[in-house]
């Protein structure tokens, strides 16, 4: 994904400098949403200010919109075909998996320092056990809690620090 | 209101997806079952879509669920609440794009909401892979004997190759297989 943007927006157009997508690439990765979306409002605005954005953020959401609109309308009635059911009776395996993976190249790439992986493994103890106690448990109030206690550390680290 | 529910929960997806498309899987899990939008095997036929579809999975997610619960409207609401806050965010750090990354503030901050994200995103991958091999009753042992053969092929041709495999070659390889195993069997 990355590398068509990259040849779309700095090889063909020059639209941006190869220096400016390599930044955009690390605040794209610290941001929340895709990043192919990230690109295409940064290069958008960069061309031709909040409308250069919109139409380009539209035009990358767009051929997916479609593609998926169509599908939605049919999918239920493909999976009634039971050669069909039974590939996505093995498909769902393979998601699975790739879930599974994502994660662990994820925790990875999490910094081996105390409070990080405490987060890390904390966060997937405490949806593991709600899970299994039928408790609810919302993600975005764990991922509140997780940024609340990094800047805490981080800030009683500093000020500890300059004292000492 | 359905379009509300629909806006105001792939908003809530759109600002805490940090660490790419997995994480707002994680995310948009909860979400649709939570709500009963879908259930968790629709959910799995559709990650597996978008994965072969093109575009970032949460818009692919966004705009299936806005459009199976609400047609057009819920479509074009969805999606756009799952984009919203990545334009926003962009468009307000383009002045200051090298300094944000740079700031020991943000620093701190991205390292704990990305490990937290680890943890969630794990969480989700075990769940479901827990409820695919235990099943409604008991063990399906053709889906554990699939799983691990797709888990060999997947993390052995990680290794072998030295980079990360399509993951549509995996997904196109376990409709084969499903196909096939699930074909005899009955």
């Amino acid at each position: 994904m990355i590398s068509i943007v990259e040849d779309a927006c700095v090889d063909k157009r020059g639209w941006i400098s190869r220096e400016e997508m390599e930044e955009l690439i690390v605040v794209a990765e610290s941001t929340p949403g895709p990043i192919a979306i990230n690109c295409a409002t940064y290069v958008g605005a960069r061309q031709g200010g909040l409308r250069g954005a919109v139409c380009a953020t539209l035009g990358m959401v767009l051929p997916s919109f479609l593609v998926i609109f169509a599908i939605s309308r049919f999918l239920d009635r493909f999976l009634e075909i039971s050669l069909i059911a039974n590939a996505f009776r093995g498909v769902k395996l393979a998601v699975g998996i790739l879930i599974l993976d994502a994660g662990w190249r994820m925790l990875k790439r999490t910094p081996k320092k105390p409070l990080p992986l405490f987060l890390s493994l904390g966060t997937l103890a405490a949806v593991l056990l709600a899970s299994i106690l039928d408790l609810r448990l919302s993600s975005v109030v764990l991922m509140l809690g997780a940024g609340a206690l990094s800047l805490l550390c981080f800030g009683l680290g500093r000020k500890g620090g300059g004292k000492g | 209101m359905i379009l509300w529910e629909l806006f105001w929960g792939f908003l809530q997806v759109g600002c805490f997806s940090f660490g790419g498309g997995y994480a707002a899987i994680a995310l948009i899990r909860e979400l649709v079952l939570s709500r009963g939008w879908l259930t968790e095997e629709l959910l799995t036929y559709i990650i597996a879509v978008s994965e072969s579809t093109p575009g970032p999975i949460m818009v692919n997610l966004a705009t299936y669920v806005g459009s199976t619960q609400a047609g057009v409207p819920g479509a074009l609401l969805a999606t756009l609440a799952v984009v919203l806050p990545a334009f926003c965010i962009i468009l307000g750090l383009m002045a200051v794009l090298k300094r944000f990354t740079e700031n020991p503030w943000v620093k701190a901050l991205m390292t704990g909401l990305k490990a937290c994200a680890a943890g969630i995103i794990l969480a989700a991958g075990l769940e479901m892979l827990a409820g695919n091999i235990l099943g409604g009753d008991g063990a399906d042992w053709t889906a554990v004997a699939l799983s691990a053969l797709l888990a060999l092929l997947w993390f052995g041709g990680s290794r072998l190759l030295k980079r990360k495999p399509s993951p549509i070659l995996l997904i196109v390889l376990a409709a084969v297989l499903g196909a096939a195993a699930y074909g005899l069997s009955i």
